[in-house]
């Protein structure tokens, strides 16, 4: 691993440490009409649209919340929610 | 073992399909459709053509999904159903037996009247097929007209700019969608248009569409002006696919009339007793009239989420349980002119629209009740908000462009939140509108313990 990559892996890990802080992607199913748009956004390929189409919260502990997924949908389905880390 | 039979692979029938699973887990369950491409987004379609998502992404359901629930799946279009015998007929002469059916079959786009719509180049957006087609035209074409209002004329006219084709766009009246929006916001969508480059004519009316060896070469107006397009594209409304239901005598108004647990009626007379409940079959989806609270009266919606909704609790009772369908604002998110524009509940201009016959894509008959109510409003820059103050609660608000209010404001229409506290400050002129609901609604949330 070179130190660019380094930094990297660094900073996604230092990212995933906050989400554990800071949140969880949430959708309002009811606004979603399943285009697929934040699926096919995302960047380590989670199937956002299969959560807003349960109404369940993204929990895969991958995600890295980077937000793709809320700020491309367009109809505001998802939104980042604070999560308790006491949760289980 | 109890065979379930839906006619329709779109979002109604699958969450038909769900609900029955979830209940009775050895029933056989058979989805019927008429459309090759089965179960996708059908609102995904706008994006689809403006490059946002591949077709591919569309298909909300894999394989994995259909065999979960253990979904039979036949590509057949269904001429009749037999209520009297249980069974329906196909258009290839086979019978097939049921214990219950769903009528899921949805819309379609109403075609316009024009002599020439038949040439080649004359489009409408209902389904997948012809969303590939308006792309493959678009490729060689280098205009279009587009007729109609609503949403999906706009959701044309945003697809054919994103192809590179120039837009001519016919209104027949003086402005945008004027049943539903109010004069200010169809004039924001116009000039957004406009500085898109789209060419809006006011005023004009399609008379006739020309062609030459089969194919689209342009338009004549009601006034008699000569436009040369390759592609005419018409969104005037869209019908419930109701055929199969009126050619099987059920009652039939502007829909499939279903009561409060989505079940049909008989019209009565023929071969069937007279206006007597079918308990065996079920509507659900754009194709069904349903009673509306709101509206006072049985309305027609063309809308993903109540056609979900209605799909789901028509299968609970299919598979035994008892669950009515309580409607509740209908609302929307849409891009109008590239503005997101949240409409929700009553919201109705006191115009009438001459671009729609029918009710639209993505709309609801419901948004175009003129509310007893007061209309309050803010504008800030190209954003604005619309709320439809009634005695006690919001009946309706549009929020174009910033969507920050826009759950809030949902929220607070779907729920009837009792606004009282804030009714005179919402209605007093110069009064910032934004923060008195935001505010409103951060305490009624946490009140009521609103997600
Ligand atoms: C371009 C576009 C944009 C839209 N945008 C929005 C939006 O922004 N928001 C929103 O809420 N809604 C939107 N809608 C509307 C939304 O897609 C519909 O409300 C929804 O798809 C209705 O679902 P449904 O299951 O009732 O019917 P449909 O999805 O229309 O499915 C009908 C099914 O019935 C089958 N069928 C019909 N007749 C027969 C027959 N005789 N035999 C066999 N099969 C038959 C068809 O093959 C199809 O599978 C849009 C629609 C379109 C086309």
């Amino acid at each position: 691993m070179n130190l660019k990559d380094l930094f990297k892996a660094a900073a996604v890990e230092n990212k995933r440490r906050q989400v554990v802080v800071q949140g969880q992607v949430v959708p309002e199913s009811s606004r979603c009409v399943q285009c697929g748009i934040c699926s096919f956004h995302c960047p380590i390929g989670i199937d956002v649209r299969r959560h807003a189409w349960q109404g369940t919260p993204v929990k895969d502990s991958h995600c890295l919340t980077c937000g793709e997924c809320v700020t491309r949908c367009p109809r505001g389905v998802l939104r980042f929610e604070k999560s308790s880390i006491f949760e289980g | 073992m109890t065979r379930y039979l839906i006619i329709g692979a779109g979002v109604a029938g699958i969450s038909a399909a769900e609900a029955i699973r979830s209940v009775d887990q050895s029933g056989d369950i058979t989805l019927l459709y008429d459309d090759a491409d089965g179960y996708y987004s059908r609102p995904g379609l706008a994006y689809y053509l403006t490059n946002e998502v591949p077709e591919k992404q569309l298909y909300a359901f894999q394989e994995d999904d259909f065999h979960r629930l253990r979904l039979q799946r036949l590509h057949a279009s269904v001429r009749r159903i037999r209520p009297s015998e249980h069974k329906i007929e196909l258009n290839d002469g086979r019978l097939l037996p049921y214990d219950r059916l769903l009528i899921a079959t949805g819309a379609a786009a109403t075609p316009a009247k024009a002599p020439g719509v038949e040439l080649q180049g004359v489009v409408k957006l209902d389904s997948l097929e012809d969303a590939r087609r308006i792309l493959k035209l678009s490729r060689k074409a280098h205009s279009a007209v587009v007729v109609g209002g609503g949403i999906t004329a706009l959701e044309l006219v945003e697809a054919l700019r994103a192809q590179r084709v120039q837009v001519h766009y016919f209104l027949r009246g003086d402005r945008y969608w004027a049943n539903v929006l109010d004069e200010t916001e169809s004039r924001i969508v116009e000039h957004r248009l406009k500085e898109e480059g789209v060419q809006i004519h006011y005023q004009t009316e399609l008379a006739e569409i020309n062609g030459k060896n089969g194919q689209a070469t342009g338009v004549r107006t009601v006034d008699n002006r000569q436009l040369r397009c390759e592609i005419v594209a018409v969104a005037i409304g869209v019908q419930p696919r109701k055929a199969l239901a009126e050619a099987s005598g059920l009652k039939v108004d502007r829909g499939v009339w279903v009561d409060e647990f989505l079940r049909t009626r008989t019209a009565g007379g023929g071969a069937l007793p007279g206006g007597e409940a079918l308990p065996d079959v079920y509507a659900a989806g754009d194709v069904a009239q349903v009673y509306d609270p709101l509206a006072g009266k049985a309305v027609i919606d063309s809308l993903w989420g109540p056609a979900r909704q209605q799909g789901y609790t028509a299968g609970l009772n299919m598979s035994g349980q008892t669950r009515a369908y309580r409607k509740s604002a209908p609302f929307n998110v849409t891009r109008l002119a590239g503005l997101t524009t949240t409409i929700i509940g009553a919201v109705g201009g006191r115009e009438t629209d001459a671009d729609l016959l029918e009710v639209a894509r993505g709309e609801s008959e419901t948004w175009r009740q003129i509310p007893d109510a007061i209309a309050a409003q803010a504008d800030f820059d190209v954003n604005r908000l619309r709320v439809l103050v009634g005695k006690q609660n919001l009946v309706g608000a549009i929020v174009m462009g910033d969507q920050t209010l826009s759950q809030a404001v949902h929220h607070l229409v779907a729920e009837q939140a009792d606004i009282t506290p804030i009714r005179e400050q919402l209605i007093h002129p110069n009064r910032p509108l934004g923060d008195i609901l935001a505010g409103f609604w951060a305490d009624w949330r946490q009140q009521h313990g609103a997600k």
